[in-house]
């Protein structure tokens, strides 16, 4: 049995296979870094191109920003005169001592400075529920299902906005501020919008017309509706109609309208992911007995929220960063608390805006990033096993 | 078959109530304005097996997907075990407790794995404890010699395996009576003889079966009875010696024809 049988064979009417042949290593240019090179980056003309145009534009981009928030910053001053344009100082970069004394502003408003650790361990324990939700591998996820759905809301409202009858001060919502604001209306958000919107998206398949006809209602009707308008109705409107001490407090009317906007645009998601999911896993779900809820919990929703995880975090990122509007109802979020600080006379130079804005962007960037990150995890780990 | 043949009672389909099964009585069916079914009278005798067959788009699926309301019926009457198929949501509950169903594309649940997808009606629609269920779909997933597939998802299945996976899910909830609609016609022709033993020994186990299939084989080897089916109608019904020896319609003569070259 010679090496070159099969290649002569081929030539030959009859043919039997007489030693398999066994798999062989790739040639080198299948493999290692200068193959994902040309692979990934130079495969094409239009790909060279676009590697060396992207290249050029990283080349520009990433110096200026080094310069901006490293090399040419100001580290340390106690006003405004720091960040100053002088002879010897003649580029002025980043003014991070603005930032620095402004720092708990805009982490906590104008919460009462004594009552601020009430904030901490708010931040903390949201932490604590974020990472043990997340985190599939953490013990006893139930627990924490309940921790950061029933517990968490209940002793952070407490804990927050005060209760005289343990000693906590009460502390009015007015006073909130800066990250804690942002924190707690985007997690409102991102709560309330998933299950709401897949009642709405379940509402909208329904057989029944008249559930049907008002889920369309609603969420043609909020989604058709600037985020803008909502929460000015919420904030201005409202209080006109209902007397005040029916009416509730601002942040409330805000997060209430947030919550809606979001669950309305999240219905839509999810419907689109129960459109993905074949007949046939319904009939195999009747088939074996299962009623309509749990064929919905056990069968078609996992599958549909898993197909739609990339547009419900797109939609989470998107609310993440609409939080940013509640200023319109006089509502200080992050961005509007660097808004008030920048123009302080105390720290007005030509450079104090464009750090304010930096902090904002790096703030949000981070966050939505962590998002997209964790989303596209979920979505590997999900693919792995091969299940489609 | 091995050991397993004798291992008891988990095996043996459950009891009927009544004598008859399955009951048809002028059953009619449309789709909009297609008649689909047109007065179709069928009686299904406890552990009975019926090969129903006939050209595509003859109603066939439709009849026995009538049987566990996948589909629903404009007019006569279904029986289940001495139950009425109505609009009655309970009812039906009831009916798809008793009655398995096997689909042409298995419908397994690609989001569990093998055993999850056998324990899943049990402990949710029986109540049954986990571990108890997952000794029965263990059992049933050891009798379609595939229990080392358990912890595998579908799709990591080939099509045979994957059917075989659908007829353990079925008999996981220990139905009565199976319905089988098209088990093999989409699998890969080296698949179909597996999940055609697999359905021999759960006629052999005195099953009541109801079987839509172009497999004249198989057929002939467990049917009691063969219903052939056109144009929404039954067309005939004799037992399979019969009715491949001496067809009377000649419809059925043609299909036969056709089929068996």
């Amino acid at each position: 049995m010679s090496m070159a049988e099969g290649d002569l064979a081929v030539a030959e009417m009859a043919f039997v296979r007489r030693a398999t042949i066994a798999p062989r290593r790739p040639p080198a240019a299948m493999t290692g870094p200068i193959a994902w090179l040309r692979a990934n980056l130079l495969s094409t003309p239009f790909n060279i191109a676009l590697t060396v145009l992207i290249m050029l534009l990283l080349a520009w981009a990433i110096p200026e920003i080094l310069r901006f928030l490293v090399i040419d910053a100001v580290w340390s001053g106690n006003d405004r005169d720091a960040c100053l344009w002088t002879v010897q100082h003649r580029e002025i970069g980043a003014c991070w001592p603005f930032v620095w004394e402004r720092l708990p502003y805009f982490i906590y408003g104008s919460y009462p400075i004594p009552q601020r650790w009430r904030v901490d361990v708010f931040f903390l324990m949201l932490a604590v529920g974020v990472v043990w939700l997340l985190w599939l591998k953490a013990p006893r996820r139930d627990l924490g299902a309940i921790y950061f759905f029933i517990v968490l809301p209940v002793v952070s409202y407490i804990l927050l906005t005060g209760w005289s009858a343990i000693g906590l001060e009460p502390v009015d919502t007015v006073l909130w501020g800066g990250v804690l604001v942002t924190i707690v209306v985007a997690s409102v958000g991102i709560v309330f919008s998933l299950p709401l919107g897949i009642i709405l998206a379940l509402g909208r398949r329904s057989r029944m017309p008249v559930v049907r006809t008002l889920s369309v209602i609603f969420i043609e009707f909020v989604r058709g509706v600037p985020l803008i308008t909502v929460l000015f109705m919420a904030g201005v409107m409202l209080p006109l109609f209902v007397p005040e001490q029916y009416s509730p407090d601002k942040l409330v009317r805000a997060l209430v309208g947030i919550a809606i906007f979001a669950s309305a645009y999240m219905a839509e998601v999810v419907r689109a992911g129960l459109q993905a999911i074949p007949r046939g896993q319904y009939e195999g779900a009747m088939a074996v007995g299962l009623g309509y809820a749990q064929m919905m919990r056990l069968v078609v929703l996992p599958q549909a929220l898993t197909v739609t995880i990339p547009n419900i975090v797109n939609t989470y990122i998107g609310l993440f960063k609409d939080t940013t509007l509640v200023f319109i109802v006089g509502i200080f979020d992050l961005l509007r608390t660097i808004e008030v600080a920048r123009i302080d006379p105390k720290w007005a130079t030509p450079v104090t805006s464009t750090t304010g804005y930096a902090v904002a962007a790096i703030f949000y960037v981070v966050f939505c990033y962590g998002m997209s990150r964790y989303a596209r995890a979920m979505e590997m780990r999900l693919a792995k096993g091969g299940r489609r | 078959m091995t050991a397993d043949e004798n291992s008891g009672s988990l095996l043996k389909p459950g009891r009927l109530r009544t004598e008859t099964a399955v009951e048809l009585i002028e059953l009619n069916k449309w789709y909009g304005d297609f008649h689909v079914l047109r007065d179709i009278n069928l009686k299904v005798r406890g552990g009975e097996r019926i090969v129903i067959c006939g050209p595509s788009g003859s109603g066939k699926s439709t009849m026995i997907r009538c049987i566990n309301r996948l589909e629903e019926h404009q007019g006569g009457q279904i029986f289940v075990d001495g139950v009425e198929v109505t609009a009655d949501l309970k009812k039906i509950d009831e009916i798809r407790r008793e009655v398995g169903m096997v689909f042409q594309h298995f419908n397994l649940f690609p989001h569990l794995t093998v055993l999850e997808n056998c324990t899943l009606a049990p402990i949710w629609v029986r109540k049954m404890p986990k571990s108890e269920a997952e000794e029965v779909a263990l059992h049933y997933l050891t009798r379609v010699k595939i229990p080392e597939q358990a912890n595998k998802y579908p799709g990591q299945l080939s099509g045979g395996q994957q059917q075989r996976v659908a007829i353990a899910r079925a008999l996981c909830m220990n139905p009565k009576i199976m319905l089988f609609d098209e088990p093999t016609s989409a699998l890969d022709p080296e698949m179909v003889k597996e999940v055609l033993e697999t359905m021999v020994a759960l006629a052999h186990d005195g099953m009541t079966m109801l079987v839509v299939t172009h497999e004249m084989g198989f057929a002939r080897q467990v049917a009691n009875r063969i219903v052939f089916m056109d144009e929404g109608q039954i067309v005939e019904a004799n037992v399979p010696e019969e009715f491949f020896a001496h067809p009377q319609h000649e419809r059925t003569k043609l299909f036969l024809s056709q089929i068996l070259r």
